[in-house]
């Protein structure tokens, strides 16, 4: 009967066991926390161009994530991308001209969209819509531009030196 | 010539028929699965068998393959200045796939080895058909128990492994090598999925538990009875085990992670 009580023991730890590393799986590495209140509502914003931004990707104010991109569809109307995003609802304070641009975090790191609040006396309202938008920085058209730039510039001082 | 061909159909026909005898047995000790509703005992009696006592296996592999994670992740990504993503990379590489797979080979060797001697030496001294004259069905009374304990057990220690491992991690990242703790934590939680990446490492460790299970019950009831016989079998249980294994993780990889 003894031997019985501590067998019995044995598997309770280990099932206590197995069910806790679950929930430490879960909740600590997990991004379970950021699930709790996925109430929310929606705003969509339109882009030229969405870079490397996914489902899921952040969406900030201030460098605060207050929601996440729900959906990215092409409207094939306009060319354009159009960017769903859900925002907790606890942050219904946005102003009706909250700007939208994509922004890269650090130099190698993942997009997101980050929202710059206007001056409007308004507030966006669920489902409403972002006017103005600035799309994502594609690095190689960066270079491309600089290297354009630099050798219009090296034109011009040249011109400059030999004009005297 | 005729010979070789003659070998060669032979050992496909043993395979299929292997194959076939082991396809039936499942289907058999599915039916005799609701019987254990009645006698929950018997599934305790193994857990402690298959569960518990491979527990402090898992508990210390998980740890140390966390700890060497953690001090080669840190070697390779310090070169490129972002140490901070080894919680991250810790993380998922023990949910995904370490954490199922080794925890489903270290199972093989621990509990079904065992599995497979104890129901072939069972055989072997006719104990199962001593069962079977007292009209006790040896599928319900001794393969279901240990077939449900095992497929129990290997998701809570595949968790355990990775939840071990992640520690390990830690401990060897934030302690050892100086990692920013919080990074550590924050980084991990904003890329690890709870449905992309923690349920289907669950998922895997399912499959590779019904696998591991059915192959340990079935080649200890398939064991040619006799010394010899249980030995080869229980060699087959775990070279099986671990071939079905990896096999399986590659499908189910393919399968959860392909499209990414």
């Amino acid at each position: 009967m003894m031997q019985k009580r501590t067998m019995e023991i044995g598997v309770g730890v280990f099932v206590a066991a197995g069910i806790a590393a679950l929930i430490m799986l879960a909740m600590k590495v997990s991004n379970l926390a950021a699930f709790t209140n996925q109430q929310g509502y929606e705003v969509t914003a339109r882009f030229d161009n969405i870079g490397g931004l996914k489902e899921r990707s952040a969406v900030t104010v201030a460098g605060v994530r207050i929601g996440r991109v729900k959906s990215i569809v092409f409207d094939d109307k306009d060319y354009e991308a159009v960017v769903t995003m859900n925002i907790e609802s606890q942050h219904d304070r946005l102003p009706a001209d909250t700007s939208a641009s994509i922004l890269t975090a650090g130099l190698l790191g993942e997009q997101y969209v980050a929202l710059e609040p206007g001056g409007d006396e308004a507030f966006l309202k669920p489902g409403g819509d972002i006017k103005l938008t600035q799309s994502a920085i594609i690095l190689e058209k960066m270079v491309g531009q600089f290297l354009f730039d630099k050798a219009a510039g090296g034109d011009g001082k040249k011109e400059e030196g030999a004009a005297p | 010539m005729m010979g070789w061909l003659q070998r060669l159909g032979s050992t496909s026909l043993s395979v299929f028929e292997r194959l076939g005898r082991g396809n039936l047995f499942l289907l058999r000790v599915l039916a005799a699965l609701p019987s254990l509703v009645a006698r929950p005992g018997l599934v305790i009696a193994q857990l402690y068998s298959v569960g518990v006592l491979s527990m402090m296996l898992i508990v210390i592999s998980g740890l140390n393959v966390g700890m060497v994670l953690g001090l080669q992740g840190y070697n390779t990504l310090v070169d490129f200045g972002s140490e901070e993503s080894l919680g991250q990379l810790v993380a998922l590489s023990l949910v995904r796939e370490l954490g199922p797979v080794v925890a489903a080979l270290l199972f093989a060797g621990r509990a079904g080895s065992a599995l497979t001697a104890e129901i072939g030496l069972m055989k072997a001294t006719e104990q199962l058909s001593g069962m079977e004259m007292m009209a006790v069905d040896p599928l319900k009374r001794v393969i279901a128990p240990r077939f449900v304990a095992g497929i129990i057990s290997m998701p809570l220690l595949a968790a355990m492994f990775s939840a071990v491992g992640v520690l390990g991690g830690f401990f060897v990242g934030v302690g050892l090598l100086g990692v920013d703790s919080g990074a550590f934590w924050s980084q991990m939680q904003s890329k690890v999925d709870l449905y992309d990446d923690i349920l289907n490492g669950v998922i895997k460790s399912v499959v590779f538990g019904c696998v591991a299970a059915w192959i340990a019950v079935f080649e200890g009831y398939d064991a040619v009875p006799n010394t010899e016989g249980v030995s080869r079998a229980t060699t087959r249980t775990v070279v099986h085990t671990a071939f079905a294994v990896l096999g399986l993780d590659f499908i189910l990889t393919a399968l959860m992670f392909g499209d990414e």
